[in-house]
């Protein structure tokens, strides 16, 4: 019996060693690992987020352009749902039975207890009516959110639209999450980061159910939401309208800046669109008509339309022939219709003249004398060396060369140098003779209705720019980029620039002048016309502008695609908005009406073509 | 010779006040649990912590009963008491009331009892009684196969129930035959045979290649293996034919094994039970669902840390990630709000407890006491071993109480009972002639 109770020692063993086990798990369970400790941090913890209000947009004078308005997300939680009439559900929202089933399908699969979108940006009026009968469907709650709301219902390609990031965006900025909304163009992308605020974050611990418990640590680790910046645009909100308004019916663009900053105060494209369209759950039924409209009207042309300068390019020609000493003021060359055409005019015996008269023939022999100074022997050499130089002087204008303004996908234009005729033609195997239309700002060239009202500053300003912007102020910081205060200078001499200004004044105000239309009482207009070749149809009329002569206070350039000769119809367009910008309002209402009614929209089909103008 | 002046006067204030600890710690535990801010009072009877107040309330009462009867009365009755219970389990199992599929309670209104409980000390007295007679050698087959009817028939009775749990809780009884001189063989094949269930449960579900073409599944491969370990042994022993005989029928049993566990699993389990043991294992994982009860409850635990986040702060368990978390998994309670140190302190209480009880046992100069202080200290070990084990991810989710902590009427009251009958006896030792 003895050896029996030996065994009490065994037992006894055994009971201490699962105790000791026990002890040990837990010590690694407790105190060694730490996993446990974070997945009961993600079992209790759900951060709700406080979206932030994005920021206002003002105009320039302290016009409200976008505010936000109150929407609703219609959330479902899953497990919540009772018996409901589906149908009457669907009709109160407006919804198909098929939609409401993969939608709440889709809320189902990915949780019963959480909630999942249901129906996202209900706007405040739809969902008044909703809100009534609500209660009725147990699961279904709303949570606040705000939409853009665009009261002048104008600027659309100026201030863009907003919507909700992609999973790209969020894979490449770890701010994003889904659900944010993020600016999709214009300036609500070019200063997303500026509008957007800061996120909130509430902690709030939730039981097995994902019932709110309660706020995690006394909310101490909380944040509030910081609503986004109000920013002040520099478009005049009057001016940006009476543009839009002017544009009706007819396919371009106007781009007015203030030389004196380079503040851009109306920028418009026509076709364009009212910005309300594509807000909420508007944007999937809308963008698709509006993205394929044959008129493209979410085109943004006066930063994307790139289209030869015609006749208003004799002002840079003319300025880098005084700049590099190959012509005067005084020069004069005959109107030798051989190589390119003109219109019957008295000679142009001087600078001044020439521009006025917007003789052809004149700027061919400029444009020689630009390309071919004697360098080389060889012709081809010569204009090699010619073009180089010239190709740079050009860019100095802001041609050519992407301007880099607060708006997204801008185009840069294009001016020949040696590199592309050279692959065009081969090297050596091109001179003056082949690349002359480029002198009356026709062929290869291309530049965008941002650079031409970008020249008209640069005119206006004689010889200097600042980088057209629409950026006007931050509220509560005084600074906008340091880019745009950056004074760029073309390389052109201020005094070269007073034949060109002479020129442009007698456009408008001689006889004899090619743009009599842009005539405004009172104020002395300068402006140059040109007309675009257009291998497809009717070719488009422009204007160059500013105004007053002296001390100017607005420069402008308007494009109408297919209007032909550009003191017809981009002349009067452009003086219109000077006047109403200049004066506040226009005096020559036969001038207004005739452009109000005008309908240029049908206007493509090609005309025979005898003279540039 | 009787002290009938002063019931109080031998009782061990040790176990009692351990008793009295770990019954604390459980209700502590349990208002935790079920902590809301709503109700205040610890009388709410509505919430769990005021009925556990009951429970423990009556359970003293009880305790202080089984305190005034004379020991002897347990000696004498404890085959009536027994024969009662298995009337008592038919009944349940023909009248009883299902709750979670078991079909193992009385309800008398809405108060339920759980007869199943009170089967372990019924069945604790019996064998007690059974062993103890004179002439019983635990060698004798008789012997053997008595006490087996026993320990069999209540466990069959909660089997039928549908109690797994429960029914499991009546292999702790082979502690106590091991003590009464059953060979220590027993306990070793029955090691033996748990070892290689588990290692054939996780070869199973492998193939292994050799050679590049010899291609055997797992089973087979343990074959192969024990096979060499069985030659081995010949090899180097070479002793008597005896021997031989031995490690083949060894090999033989081994292999038959293996191959039931595949027959077992397949066709004899139902698949959620399959499934429970495969999570267990890591063969499985499933965080979702059977593996889910055991991973929240490792978060709890684990989540406490050290010092643990305080009485009431335990997010895990106030907010119900945790389930059952009064019941089976109160321990996840103590883990997320006393740490590491609340753990520990439980585990030495727990062990403490079933050491001094061994020592009382073996102090007893009755055979029928110690047997019973066995079975008492066996059946508490059992359940802690189960409970904490799962509740830790060590053993399989089998929903058995922890004693004197786990929320519940049934299982304090029998523990309660268990432990006082084994105390009164102690109390009485001096009493009782050998
Ligand atoms: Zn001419």
């Amino acid at each position: 019996m003895n050896n029996l109770s030996d065994r009490k020692v065994v037992i006894a063993f055994i009971f201490l060693i699962i105790g000791l086990i026990f002890i040990l798990r837990l010590f690694y369970v407790q105190i060694i690992n730490n996993k446990y400790k974070i997945d009961s941090d993600q079992n209790v913890l759900r951060e709700v987020i406080q979206y932030p209000a994005r920021g206002l947009i003002y105009d320039r004078n302290g016009v409200l352009l976008v505010y936000n308005e109150a929407a609703y997300d219609l959330m479902v939680v899953p497990r919540l749902v009772k018996e409901i009439d589906t149908l009457e559900f669907c009709q109160l929202l407006g919804i198909k039975l098929e939609d409401f089933r993969t939608k709440f399908y889709k809320a189902r699969d990915y949780s019963r207890y959480k909630p999942s979108v249901f129906e996202k940006e209900i706007s405040s009026k739809e969902y008044a009516k909703i809100q009534e009968k609500l209660f009725a469907y147990p699961g279904f709650y709303a949570q606040t959110r705000t939409l853009r709301k665009y009261p002048r219902e104008s600027a659309a390609h100026v201030l863009g639209y907003i919507g909700e990031v992609n999973q790209k965006i969020i894979d490449n900025d770890s701010y994003y999450k889904s659900g944010d909304y993020i600016g999709k163009s214009g300036i609500e992308l070019s200063y997303e980061s500026l509008l957007r605020g800061k996120r909130g974050v509430k902690r709030v611990l939730v039981d097995v159910h994902n019932r709110e418990k309660g706020s995690y640590m006394d909310g101490e680790l909380d944040t509030m939401a910081v609503t986004g910046e109000t920013i002040y645009l520099s478009i005049d909100a009057i001016i940006q309208e009476y543009g839009e308004k002017l544009m009706q019916n007819k396919r371009g663009s106007i781009v007015a800046i203030e030389p004196e900053t380079g503040e851009i105060l109306a920028l418009v494209s026509a076709p364009a669109y009212n910005p309300n369209l594509l807000v909420g759950r508007d944007v999937k039924k809308n963008y698709p008509v509006l993205s394929n409209d044959e008129l493209k009207p979410l085109f943004n042309r006066a930063l994307m339309a790139s289209y030869p300068p015609g006749s208003t390019f004799k002002t840079v020609q003319a300025l880098i022939a005084l700049q590099d000493g190959v012509i005067n003021e005084q020069t004069g060359f005959p109107c030798i219709k051989s190589n390119v055409g003109c219109h019957n005019h008295p000679t142009a015996t001087d600078v001044v003249s020439s521009i006025k008269m917007s003789c052809n023939p004149y700027y061919f022999s400029v444009f020689r004398k630009i390309l071919l100074q004697n360098k080389s022997t060889s012709l081809f050499k010569d204009s090699e060396i010619g073009l180089a130089q010239w190709s740079k002087q050009v860019k100095k204008f802001g041609l050519g060369v992407r301007l880099e303004t607060d708006l997204p996908s801008i185009q840069k234009g294009f001016i020949p140098d040696v590199d592309f005729y050279d692959k065009w033609y081969g090297k050596g195997r091109w001179a003056f003779s082949t690349i002359y239309s480029l002198s009356i700002g026709q062929g290869e060239i291309g530049v965008v209705p941002l650079q031409m009202a970008n020249l008209s500053t640069i005119l206006a300003n004689r010889g200097y720019f600042y980088t057209p912007h629409l950026l006007k102020r931050i509220e509560k910081t005084d600074t906008i980029p340091s880019i745009f205060k950056i004074k760029h200078q073309v390389g052109v001499e201020a005094k070269y620039f007073t034949p060109i200004v002479e020129g442009m004044l007698k456009v408008v105000e001689e006889a004899g002048g090619t743009a009599r239309r842009a005539k405004i009482d009172s104020i002395q207009v300068c402006g140059k016309t040109g007309t675009a070749q257009n291998p497809h149809g009717e070719d488009h009329s422009i204007f160059i502008a500013f105004a007053p002569k002296d001390n100017p206070k607005i420069a402008i350039a308007v494009y109408i695609e297919n209007a032909g000769f550009g003191g017809t119809w981009a002349a009067p367009i452009a003086s219109l908005i000077m006047e109403k910008y200049l004066k506040g309002s226009i005096k020559d209402l036969e001038k207004e009406k005739r452009i109000l009614e005008a309908n240029l929209m049908e206007v493509v089909q090609k005309k025979n073509k005898t003279s540039i103008h | 010779m009787r002290n009938q002046k002063n019931i109080f006067a031998n009782i061990d204030n040790i176990t009692v006040i351990l008793y009295v600890v770990l019954v604390f710690i459980g209700w502590i535990s349990i208002y935790a649990a079920v902590y809301n801010e709503e109700h205040h009072s610890i009388f709410d009877i509505s919430q769990r912590y005021g009925m556990q107040l009951l429970w423990i309330s009556a359970a003293f009462v009880i305790a202080l009963i089984i305190l005034l009867i004379d020991a002897q009365f347990y000696t004498a009755f404890a085959y009536p008491i027994f024969i009662g219970l298995l009337l008592t389990l038919i009944g349940v199992l023909l009248f009883g009331a299902e709750v979670k599929g078991s079909k193992s309670w009385f309800k008398i209104g809405s108060f339920a009892l759980q007869p199943s409980e009170f089967g372990k000390f019924a069945t604790a007295l019996a064998l007690a009684k059974y062993l103890s007679t004179m002439n019983i050698k635990m060698q004798d087959l008789k012997t053997k196969l008595i006490a087996s009817v026993i320990i069999g028939a209540p466990a069959i009775l909660i089997l039928l129930q549908n109690d797994t749990g429960s029914t499991l809780v009546y292999a702790s009884f082979v502690f106590v035959l091991y003590r009464e001189g059953l060979s220590g063989n027993v306990l070793l094949i029955a090691l033996y045979t748990a070892f290689l269930f588990v290692i054939s449960l996780l070869m199973r579900i492998n193939t292994f290649t050799f050679f590049s073409n010899l291609v055997l599944t797992g089973d087979q491969l343990l074959i192969v293996i024990l096979a060499l370990i069985a030659a081995l042994i010949i090899y180097v022993t070479q002793r008597t034919k005896k021997f031989w005989m031995i490690v083949v029928a060894g090999f033989i049993f081994s292999a038959g094994l293996i191959f039931s566990v595949d027959y077992i699993f397949e066709n004899v389990l139902e698949p959620h039970q399959s499934k429970r043991i495969n999570v267990l294992l890591g063969i499985e994982s499933d965080p979702k669902g059977a593996g889910y009860n055991v991973n929240q409850s490792l978060i709890a635990i684990g989540s406490g840390g050290f010092a643990g986040k305080g009485f009431l702060e335990g997010t895990q368990t106030k907010f119900d990630f945790v389930p059952e978390q009064s019941t089976d998994f109160i321990f996840c309670t103590i883990g997320e709000e006393w740490g590491f140190l609340g753990s520990f302190v439980l585990i030495c209480l727990y062990v403490g407890l079933f050491l001094r009880i061994i020592f009382l046992a073996e102090r007893q100069r009755s055979i029928f006491s110690r047997i019973y202080g066995y079975a008492v200290a066996s059946i508490l070990f059992f359940h802690f071993l189960i409970n904490i084990g799962m509740a830790i991810g060590l053993a399989p989710v089998i929903g058995i109480p922890l004693p004197f902590i786990s929320y519940g009427g049934s299982s304090l009251w029998s523990f309660t009972i268990l432990l006082f009958i084994f105390i009164k006896l102690d109390a009485e030792r001096i009493n009782v002639l050998r």
